[in-house]
């Protein structure tokens, strides 16, 4: 019975030295992952602060006013005016809901295709 | 083997000697006795040992790892999760809707090492072509003077950094750099101010406001606790653009040296829009003046909102008539003596161009029509101790808590004496000087009904108290009084259809460096609250020596300077913040239809 249970501890340990050299490797692989992945992130937010730089630059009132009177025979944009605040009154009243078509109507003619001249 | 304590050999040898066999066996016990004593301390010596190992084990241990700790390079955690990290950059600074203000851009900074550099003299004149302000010799000789290390640029764009590795010297590196970048350029300068660097390093550098709100909220901006949270200003972009712009255009028609604008929320203290012409691109900060002679004021870096302590003129005639009220002294329809010019001691005091708008005004009208006398009446009934409590109460005597680091500098200037002639000065604005600043949260306190709230640049969040320093109904009145001034008074170019504009002009002569004034240089301020229904919105417009030439005559006053470039700030600025013009009642049509 001994000898039994010293072989199969021996087994044990070889199996256990194996599985703790796969996580160790497994482990140094997952962490050169999150390493490459963090610097990936601090590129990614670097580079988002760059865009956001950007945009706020090109979006700087100067140059859009600019733009604004460069492109105006195209946008017509003036600065905002007192005038252009309106009033209730000035939105048109909905026009009335027309009556839904609850009859059938008889139609006498021909059915022409408007894209040919064969018809259907 | 154990021996036996009585060997029957020697008890036998003994009985026949005739001993005492009894000895034998005691003797034998004790041999036994000093054997078992010698192996138990032997065990005891032993356990000893180990415990002494362990202990120098665990603690040799515990030691070594702290010295192993302390030796190495510090690491980041390698597997902790993302986004939990220190975010060790300044924060952005935005607008009171986000957008950015400033912000931090990566660059890098060009160094040298000189002993591994294989050609120093082509390499400096190279550097020299690239950037024009280096000069070839002076840094051909820092290369070859034996020293290991030379800063050449603290910044590089990217195509010069390419410049440079085209070059192609292995002495010559890059260190990463944080870069503050404000990307409206010279848009909010003052407010911003500017930054530097602070300790530099290869590796890193770090970045230090030098002005304006990146100074006085450096700490707060560098706090690695806040997590890259960014600065909320009270400032909105729109408005402060749209503000420079009119600004701008009525310093150049009106050939003024200087203008200074603040628009303020009078609810909140909250400070929208703060302009101050010339200005400067806090990207390329101009070096201070260094001429002695030169006036602060002549520097863009100046900030005459804040900074900028001038007498204020006729602006603060609503501060004694307010308080003549607060005090029950007097009604808006007192009648109050305005007989100009009036005799004071030495002194005369007249109205402008000589005018005598008297015997007798109202307390309106001395506003409306901004009588020096009638001030100086009302002034007196007050009395010096009184005034003074309550120009205190306003804050002109001292700096105002804006967070700049310009502002706790821009101290009032005060008489240090108070006779009766200042009393009367000081009610018209002559003889003590504040900033604009000033003069905009004594105004926002009128506005908000008597209260007085701390102005700031800050966005608030939340309801805001303040001081008490009037009541509602002397503000209300107060605030009718200057309404007058534009529909009836010296401010009439102010009216903005539907906006109800009221405000006081101020035009004060500049006091020249060896005493007395300048008769040709002025600088005027127009004071505004609007809707006067309602108010909401304190706008203070000063301009420094303009001068109107539009129509024949030169004209110097408020009321045609200061005060039109006010009406159109108004005009633009107001439907920007959502304000809707009311409706003013429509005059009847002159032709009406009629049927035969």
């Amino acid at each position: 019975m001994r000898p039994v249970l010293y072989v199969l501890s021996f087994l044990a340990l070889i199996a256990l030295g194996f599985w703790a050299y796969r996580e160790n490797y497994a482990t140094q692989a997952a962490l050169k992952e999150v390493e490459a992945l963090q610097r990936q992130i601090v590129g990614l937010r670097e580079a988002l602060t760059v865009q956001k730089a950007e945009w706020a630059y090109l979006n700087r009132p100067d140059r859009l006013r600019e733009l604004a009177t460069v492109n105006f025979d195209r946008l017509g944009l003036l600065p905002m005016e007192p005038s252009q605040f309106g009033t209730a009154a000035q939105v048109a009243y909905p026009a009335p809901k027309l009556p839904d078509i609850s009859f059938t109507q008889d139609v006498q003619g021909t059915i022409t295709d408007p894209a040919g001249p064969e018809g259907l | 083997m154990r021996t036996p304590l009585r060997p029957l050999a020697r008890i036998l040898h003994a009985r026949q000697e005739g001993l005492n066999p009894d000895v034998i066996e005691k003797e034998n016990l004790k041999l036994r006795h000093e054997a078992m004593r010698e192996k138990a301390r032997g065990r005891a010596q032993f356990r000893l040992m180990i415990l002494c190992a362990s202990f120098v084990i665990a603690f040799g241990a515990i030691g070594a790892r702290m010295g192993l700790m302390a030796a190495t390079e510090p690491q980041e955690p390698r597997a902790s999760a993302p986004g939990a990290e220190i975010i060790a950059q300044r924060a952005d600074i935005t607008d009171r809707n986000g957008r950015v203000l400033a912000t931090n851009m990566t660059t890098h900074a060009l160094y040298a090492h000189p002993k591994v550099m294989v050609d120093p003299k082509g390499t400096a004149q190279k550097l020299a072509e690239l950037f024009p302000e280096l000069d070839a010799k002076a840094l051909e000789r820092r290369f070859t003077d034996g020293r290991s290390f030379v800063w050449i640029r603290k910044v590089l764009s990217p195509e010069q950094m390419q410049k440079v590795h085209e070059i192609g010297d292995p002495g010559l590196l890059f260190g990463p750099r944080e870069m503050r970048l404000y990307p409206n350029g010279m848009l909010a300068a003052h407010v911003l101010g500017g930054t530097s660097f602070g300790a530099e390093g290869v590796h890193s550098a770090e970045v230090i406001g030098t002005a304006g709100i990146e100074k006085a909220m450096d700490a707060r901006l560098r706090d690695p606790a806040q997590g890259g949270k960014p600065l909320t200003l009270s400032i909105d972009l729109t408005l402060q653009s749209t503000i420079e712009e009119v600004l701008y255009a009525g310093m150049t028609m009106l050939n003024a040296k200087g203008a200074a604008a603040i628009l303020m929320d009078a609810r909140t203290g909250e400070v929208l829009a703060l302009a101050s012409l010339p200005t400067f691109d806090p990207n390329d900060r101009p070096n201070p003046l260094v001429d002695k002679n030169a006036e602060p004021g002549d520097s863009p870096l100046f900030n005459r909102a804040v900074q900028g302590v001038y007498e204020l003129g006729s602006t603060f005639k609503i501060f004694a008539t307010a308080q003549a009220m607060e005090l029950g002294l007097v009604t808006p329809e007192t009648m109050v003596d305005a007989n100009a010019p009036m005799q004071w001691g030495r002194h005369k005091i007249k109205e402008f161009e000589g005018k005598n708008y008297g015997p007798l005004l109202s307390v309106t009208d001395v506003i409306a029509k901004s009588s020096n006398v009638g001030t100086a009446h009302i002034a007196l009934m007050i009395g010096p101790l009184r005034q003074q409590a309550f120009l205190k109460s306003l804050g002109f005597f001292e700096p105002t808590p804006l967070e700049l680091i310009e502002a706790p500098g821009a101290r009032p200037l005060i008489p240090r004496k108070w006779p009766e002639i200042v009393t009367i000065t000081t009610s018209y604005g002559h003889g003590m000087s504040a900033s604009p600043m000033h003069l905009a949260a004594a105004y926002a306190a009128i506005a908000n009904g008597g209260v007085m709230i701390k102005p700031t640049l800050l966005k608030r969040e939340g309801p805001t108290t303040g001081v008490r320093v009037m009541s509602e109904k002397t503000a209300m009145d107060s605030v009718a009084m200057l309404r007058r001034v534009v529909t009836e008074g010296t401010a009439s170019l102010a009216e903005v259809p539907g906006y109800e504009v009221a405000g006081k002009t101020g035009t004060a002569d500049k006091p020249k460096k060896t005493g007395g004034y300048y008769d040709d240089k002025v600088v005027n301020t127009f004071a505004s609250v609007f809707p006067a229904s309602n108010p909401q919105y304190v706008l203070i417009v000063t301009l420094d020596e303009p001068q109107d030439d539009t129509l024949s005559e030169t004209r110097r006053t408020a009321g045609w300077t200061a005060v039109p470039v006010a009406s159109e700030i108004i005009r633009r600025v107001a439907p920007l913040m959502g304000l809707r013009p009311k409706l003013e009642p429509v005059a009847v049509d002159a032709v009406t239809a009629a049927s035969n």
